[in-house]
């Protein structure tokens, strides 16, 4: 749109438009009197639509799991669908507490599944434990937690561990993995989440990881990695990471606060010399 | 421990204790009933609030929600309570401090000399048996002032944090979002990131290129880089140039210590701020941010409702002189704040009750995408914080803020608030404005068309 046309549909554009290669916020966005013109108003709505939308977006749970199996029929043919305590998305979203517990039947059913198994092997029944949460947005899960999921598996092949079969929450908050680690009687429990939708990224996936996970842990315990999507961190990237802390995790037998993520190099400023400075 | 009833009819209610009466008193909060401390209806919790209204004010000093013993803050309201200063309300109960807030007689002398005679309880009591309108009509009275490069609080202001945060503190992404608020009016309270890294060399930078900016541009304001007060004490000790401390804080003393932080910690990091001397027109240096559910969030609440508890924490900031107290009011979720009617009133809450503790209040207008909230209701709290006369609110372009993902109030928002409610910017940063040619009506709040000079010349300095 010319700034002529502008002119005739009363719009004063901002003349620092330039800058908006620099930053995704969101700058320069012109002006009706001091006000916001309509096709931003307009475009502002829809961002807050979609991420409203992936806060309700219900996980479409049988299907992952058929995926699941479909994709990993040959390696790790094995998963268990599981649900919290939250009964719908109203009680998840007042009662964090409920999403951070199986319910009662998962919880039966997780038991067991795990005393048909363990009498076979000693303390540790698996190395690692993969649970996929739908979080606050399962449209994150849907978009990234199965491609993810076959990246960390190649990458983590040849540190040869065992892996539990893999298990899909719905209405679930990450502690929740804490629970489901126990039972299964995990060394390292990872769980993939879809994190609160920002407005400009409902899809974003978070990774957190626990060494040997027992209910009631809390943050200090873990580590994270997020804003796993399109246009935020890569699979590649995050597989990296993921990599790096359970190998790490192993060697050390810890998680959280103490296991630093050493892959990140300092994040370095753009330029320290900003345009805005002679 | 005194328990407390009141009888409606047939039935009479009974309420533990001075906490179970407040909380049960609270207008209705997810996090109140998240914490098991909510009333079971709706006439159990006017019930409470008549019983409340009976309470005389002389009791909250006794009677104490959180151990004297056992937590500092207790320690520090009841040992700088100023029995003086109270006198003028000491003889009256909850109910009767309602009617003597919104009498003529408590007109903004009154209400100065009276707040440090009230304690954090004693607000938030009355505070839950006013609507609405009746919290406006008395935050309105008060006039806040703090100053550091800038004036804030003055009557008939409304100043704003220009917050130009980027997900991986790219410079030229931050330096872009600054020149977008400064144009846009912007960026009088102080100009405040929150830093994707807590690393200090990197907060040390960003410290520094704000100062820079500062310098450069003369602009009448401050800076801050929202990270936890142990890293600004230690990038003052490496001598980087900060304005000003910011640090979270809550209202108990257990939840402040998952923090990170006590009160001799936040004295320690005043007192280096203080003796680098930068203020020019007052050497107020203290940011904090509160928000109704942090404590009960680290579950450090003891029994006591999320607006109590929030109360409490102004004890805390009003130790601190503050230039800026923000109450980051629909950051924290549903669990807490379920939807835009408990963020709307929570909101107003908070600045009254700020406001009568005599602290600087602004207010982070606010929700996240997981709440029943849209830009229609961060509207109706803008305008009715505006009306109230609240100190400042936030200002982020387009009301995303990229790097916390949450929406708050963006410079356009704080545009129509000046320009509907006659409000103008801090003293200092109008004159910068008018003066740079960045607006130019002198009634109305109106930005100019054309670029100032040294900002077209550093968009130059980019092709």
């Amino acid at each position: 749109m010319s700034s002529s046309d502008n002119k005739s549909l009363s719009i004063t554009e901002s003349p620092w438009a330039k800058l908006k290669q620099f930053t995704s916020a969101r700058i320069a966005l012109g002006r009706s009197g001091i006000s916001l013109p309509t096709h931003e108003q307009l475009k502002f709505q829809l961002a807050h639509a979609q991420a409203r939308d992936a806060v309700h977006y219900q996980l479409d749970a049988s299907k992952l799991c058929s995926d699941l199996r479909q994709t990993f029929r040959l390696i790790h043919p094995e998963y268990i669908a599981l649900q919290s305590a939250a009964i719908d998305r109203a009680t998840y979203l007042k009662r964090p507490d409920y999403g951070k517990k199986l319910s009662p039947v998962s919880r039966e059913a997780l038991l067991n599944y795990s005393t048909q198994t363990k009498e076979a092997l000693n303390t540790f029944d698996y190395d690692i434990a993969f649970v996929i949460v739908d979080g606050l947005s399962a449209l994150a899960i849907e978009t990234n937690a199965l491609r993810f999921l076959q990246k960390a598996c190649i990458d983590l092949q040849p540190e040869k561990f065992r892996i539990a079969p893999f298990c899909v929450v719905e209405q679930g908050r990450v502690a929740i993995g804490d629970e489901i680690g126990e039972l299964l009687r995990t060394k390292l429990v990872v769980v993939m989440i879809g994190e609160r939708p920002g407005l400009s990224s409902p899809d974003s996936m978070g990774i957190y990881l626990t060494w040997h996970p027992k209910a009631g842990l809390t943050d200090e315990s873990r580590n994270c990695i997020s804003n796993i999507r399109n246009g935020g961190l890569s699979d590649a990237e995050a597989s990296m990471k993921l990599r790096y802390l359970v190998t790490q995790a192993h060697q050390r037998s810890l998680s959280g606060v103490a296991l630093k993520d050493e892959t990140s190099t300092t994040q370095i400023l753009g330029s320290l010399n900003s345009f805005l400075i002679e | 421990m005194t328990s407390y009833r009141h009888t409606i009819g047939q039935h009479n209610y009974i309420f533990q204790d001075l906490k179970d009466l407040m909380a049960k008193a609270s207008p209705t909060r997810s996090g109140d009933y998240l914490a098991g401390l909510g009333a079971v209806n709706a006439q159990e919790r006017v019930a409470a609030q008549m019983a409340l209204a009976a309470v005389p004010l002389k009791f909250f000093l006794n009677d104490l929600v959180i151990p004297y013993e056992s937590d500092e803050i207790t320690r520090l309201i009841i040992d700088s309570h100023d029995a003086y200063a109270f006198e003028t309300v000491s003889h009256l109960t909850v109910g009767d401090f309602r009617n003597w807030l919104l009498s003529d007689e408590a007109d903004t002398a009154a209400l100065h000399a009276l707040s440090k005679g009230l304690t954090p309880e004693m607000v938030a009591a009355v505070s839950k048996i006013m609507r609405i309108q009746d919290l406006v009509i008395v935050s309105k009275k008060c006039e806040v002032i703090s100053k550091f490069r800038s004036t804030i609080g003055l009557r008939g202001r409304l100043a704003t944090r220009l917050q130009p945060n980027h997900p991986t503190d790219d410079a030229i992404g931050i330096a872009a979002s600054i020149v977008d608020g400064l144009l846009n009016g912007a960026g009088d309270a102080v100009i405040g990131i929150n830093p994707a890294s807590d690393n200090v060399a990197q907060v040390t930078l960003l410290i520094k290129m704000l100062d820079d900016i500062i310098q450069q541009y003369q602009i009448p304001t401050q800076s801050c880089v929202l990270t936890h007060v142990t890293n600004t004490i230690m990038a003052i000790e490496s001598g980087a140039p900060v304005d000003l401390v910011f640090q979270s804080i809550t209202g108990t003393e257990a939840a402040n210590r998952s923090f990170g932080i006590d009160l001799n910690l936040l004295s320690e990091a005043r007192d280096a701020a203080i003796s680098l001397k930068r203020g020019t027109v007052g050497n107020n240096v203290m940011y904090f941010e509160t928000g109704q559910g942090s404590a009960l969030s680290a579950q450090a609440n003891f029994g006591v409702d999320q607006q109590t508890c929030e109360a409490r924490a102004y004890a805390v900031a009003r130790h601190f002189d503050p230039l800026l107290v923000n109450t980051v009011v629909g950051f924290i979720g549903p669990e807490y704040l379920y939807d835009s009617k408990q963020i709307i009133r929570a909101g107003l809450e908070d600045h009254f009750c700020g406001k009568l503790l005599d602290l600087p209040m602004g207010c982070d207008v606010c929700y996240t995408n997981h709440a029943e909230a849209d830009q229609d209701d961060m509207d109706v709290l803008l305008t009715l914080l505006g009306v109230a006369g609240c100190n400042f609110i936030m200002g982020v372009p387009g009301a995303d803020d990229i790097m916390l993902n949450y929406q708050t109030t963006s410079f356009h928002d704080a545009l129509y608030a000046r320009r509907v409610l006659g409000l103008k910017p801090a003293p200092e940063f109008e004159m910068w404005l008018r003066n740079m040619g960045i607006i130019t009506d002198k009634e109305m709040i109106t930005l100019s068309h054309e670029l100032p000079n040294n900002f077209a010349k550093a968009l130059q300095r980019l092709s």
